[in-house]
């Protein structure tokens, strides 16, 4: 099982909590695959070796998200890739000289630390036996040779992010003037296929695992097509006076991961199943020499301990942005109903909102609100509005005439009726419409685990990535008992809150 | 005093009342009797200001309804509902004294006027405290009668008030309503289409028919000079004892 980021910040400051006095606080992100997880568990490593307490949000996301996170301070430093700078964030490509790239981030409040020494670029592969057997060593001989019936045989299949990115398939056929009409497939897919013999040339990631996994060989990009993409620590500018001696460890592991070395530890990962937190250790003790303690693991307590903080966490967003919805929502309902012109906008407008991805909110949100569980409240919330004005809503348009008629002629002034008579009545239908939002909330709360909020989708979304089963159960079971107790909890809250008169005559 | 002046209404361009006038004494009781579907309900909607005429205006004891005054001018008048128009949230006793409480009424004053009104229907206590879908169609009538009378109003508005009760505590019914409609002087309009108790509690009949007034009068009047032929056709429907056709001759 992989390591939990409080519990390392936790079990690390008391490691630390000696002669060192207070240590100091570095939060450290990462992205979302394994790779950047590893990383940021060696940056975690290194900063307890440093005396420091290390605080690992894990698993935060794409580069946008971890990125703006490092430029709003909510962490101090990550590991990236320079070509990923240079298209996503700096939009020049010239930028990914290291000069460049220094001048461009100390502008934003960052600095370019230590690079790591490998380049996890796009390569494109095939089988060892067979490129042996055809004499091709680089992605030239292919088009150098594209006469011969063998290798104009050879089928090409790409992943669709490969094909489509400017960097990947396009750039590579432009520099060597390729001809091939590449298959798109899925990349799990694509290796079962080279396995097979039906495809020949695929595209991966020159530290993953897979080469050594199906025997394949990168081929040699030799005319540079592919952009670099070498790894680089970033941290926030100031944290070489806030921390010295965590700036000086960071720099000291320049150069100490090669190519080789990054796609050993992926496999460690993603083949061997090893917790990144042990491969990260492992490795500074092998390769650095640093011997940072694993922290012991005590496997059950620390389950039962992981799951009940991840449902602390999921209940805290699933909670609070219902409760706010409650809030918003039914006078948005009243108000709908009240006012047909106005109800069909607030509906309409809670109707798109609810076909909004949740990423898509989530990258809206983050560089309003930050990392953490206040844009994934902010989300849920806005999930959590339609079915509950629409409950509201259709609670209150259902409320017969001649019971409207009775409440009027009693002399009972418009506040009077929607407490006293509406709402009560509408109380089935405004019920069954937060139930709803709590259900679906429970599910939707899972992208707490891309941005740092924390709750089940840490574990799912780490068992996903992981192809871990167990790990996936660990969030999965507990989301789903938590689905059916609140549904059973607000089956209990109706029946206390909903009058008897209207149970019996509803049924 | 209810005085009903040149009122008129229309349902999506269907007239259904001409410019109709009508004034109820203090103290007396108007009964309005007519075919189905003739403008009854529509008459007293209007008078309660649930409905807003297309002409026409209503006093009621010289205050005009108004938007502004309705408030407070419905307050002093009971309305029984066609169909009883119970909340069915409420109980039955909740349901009597929902106007009470929200005015602050002593609790103590509510029970025993809860207590005296369940004894004038003759309502069963175990009913005030079920809630109204599991309560017969007679004992919601009375619920309903119950609720209008709550707060003792000088005016009462009855639509069809006693049609689901059986005959026995119908006429015990009628006899009380009557009794407290003559002895508190209470201005009453009444819906029914029983001519027996049009006859029994009414001090003037008016007869509706395609939204005009046909005929005003006592029982008597409408039996022995009927206006025209659609009087006679109606007084004729209701086979009372001892008519027949050649009687009016
Ligand atoms: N809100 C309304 N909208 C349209 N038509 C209505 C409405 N209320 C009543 N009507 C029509 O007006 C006519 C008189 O209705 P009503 O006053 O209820 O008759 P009744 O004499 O049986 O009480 C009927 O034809 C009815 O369909
Ligand atoms: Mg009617």
């Amino acid at each position: 099982m992989t390591r939990r980021a409080t519990i390392w910040g936790l079990v690390a400051a008391a490691c630390l909590a000696g002669p060192a006095g207070a240590a100091e606080r570095v939060v450290i992100g990462s992205k979302g695959f394994t790779e950047g997880i590893i990383l940021g568990e060696i940056l975690a490593a290194t900063v307890r070796h440093a005396g420091g307490e290390p605080v690992h949000r894990k698993a935060l996301g794409g580069t946008q998200i971890v990125f703006q996170a490092l430029e709003r301070g909510e962490i101090d430093c990550y590991v990236e890739y320079t070509g990923t700078l240079a298209a996503e964030i700096l939009r020049d490509d010239a930028a990914a000289a290291p000069e460049q790239l220094g001048a461009a981030l100390a502008a934003r409040g960052i600095a370019a630390g230590a690079e790591l020494g490998f380049d996890n670029t796009y390569g494109l592969a095939m089988k060892r036996a067979l490129a042996e057997r055809l004499g091709i060593r680089t992605i030239g001989d292919l088009v150098a040779r594209a006469d011969e019936p063998a290798i104009a045989a050879l089928e090409f299949a790409f992943s669709d992010e490969f094909v489509r990115r400017a960097d990947g398939w396009p750039a590579v056929r432009a520099a060597y003037g390729l001809r091939q009409t590449p298959r798109v497939v899925d990349h799990a897919l694509a290796y079962k296929g080279i396995d097979a013999g039906s495809i020949q040339v695929t595209d991966l990631y020159a530290t993953d695992p897979e080469p050594r996994l199906h025997d394949l060989v990168l081929l040699e990009d030799d005319r540079r097509a592919f952009r670099e993409y070498r790894a680089l620590i970033l941290t926030r500018a100031d944290l070489h006076e806030r921390a010295p001696a965590v700036a000086a460890a960071l720099a000291e592991l320049a150069g100490t991961i090669d190519g080789p070395t990054m796609a050993g530890m992926n496999a460690a990962v993603r083949v061997d199943k090893q917790g990144e937190a042990e491969v990260a250790t492992a490795f500074l003790r092998e390769r650095v020499g640093w011997d940072v303690a694993p922290v012991a693991a005590d496997g059950f307590r620390r389950l039962v301990h992981d799951i009940l903080r991840a449902t602390g966490q999921h209940l805290l967003l699933v909670l609070v942005s219902l409760a706010a919805a409650v809030v918003v929502g039914v006078p948005a309902g009243i108000l709908a109903e009240r006012h047909p012109a106005a109800g069909r906008w607030i509906l309409g407008a809670a109707g798109i909102i609810q076909t909004i991805p949740s990423m898509a909110v989530l990258v809206f949100m983050v560089p309003l609100l930050g990392l953490g569980w206040r844009p994934a409240a902010l989300a849920l919330f806005l999930y959590s509005l339609l079915p509950i004005v629409r409950g509201t809503a259709t609670g209150l348009a259902s409320i017969p005439g001649h019971l409207r008629e009775a409440a009027l002629a009693l002399g009972l002034t418009p506040w009077e009726r929607l407490r006293l008579v509406e709402l009560p009545m509408a109380s089935r239908s405004i019920l069954a419409g937060i139930k709803t939002a709590a259900v679906i909330n429970v599910g939707t709360a899972t992208i707490g685990g891309l941005i740092g909020a924390g709750g089940y989708g840490e574990a799912i979304l780490s068992g996903i990535r992981l192809a871990d089963a167990a790990r996936l159960m660990e969030g999965a079971i507990p989301a789903a008992l938590l689905a059916i107790g609140l549904e059973r909890g607000f089956d209990r809250l109706e029946r206390w809150l909903v009058p008897a008169g209207l149970r019996t005559a509803g049924r | 005093m209810i005085v009903v002046s040149d009122v008129s209404k229309s349902f999506a361009g269907q007239r259904v009342l001409a410019p109709t006038n009508l004034e109820v004494p203090r103290g007396r009781t108007t009964v309005l009797i007519g075919p189905s579907g003739c403008g009854k309900s529509t008459l007293l909607r209007i008078i309660v200001g649930l409905i807003t005429p297309d002409s026409g205006g209503v006093t009621i004891d010289g205050a005009p309804m108004t938007a502004a005054t309705a408030l407070e001018l419905r307050r002093r008048i009971g309305y029984v509902i066609q169909d009883g128009g119970l909340f069915p949230h409420l109980s039955g006793r909740d349901n009597v004294t929902l106007l009470a409480r929200r005015l602050g009424r002593d609790p103590d004053w509510i029970r025993r006027r809860v207590e005296e009104l369940a004894d004038l229907v003759r309502l069963p206590q175990a009913a005030l405290d079920r809630p109204p879908a599991a309560l017969s169609g007679g004992q919601r009538q009375r619920l309903g009668i119950m609720r209008a009378l709550a707060l003792d109003p000088p005016v009462v508005l009855l639509d069809e008030p006693l049609g689901a009760l059986d005959p026995l505590v119908r006429y015990d019914l009628q006899e009380d309503l009557r009794r407290i409609f003559r002895e508190l002087a209470k201005t009453v309009v009444l819906v029914t289409h029983d001519m027996g108790e049009a006859g029994f509690f009414g001090d003037e009949i008016v007869l509706l028919g395609g939204g005009t007034i046909v005929q005003r009068g006592t029982l008597d009047a409408l039996i022995h000079s009927p206006a025209d032929d659609s009087v006679r056709r109606f007084i004729l429907a209701h086979r009372l004892p001892g008519m027949t056709a050649g009687d009016h001759r």
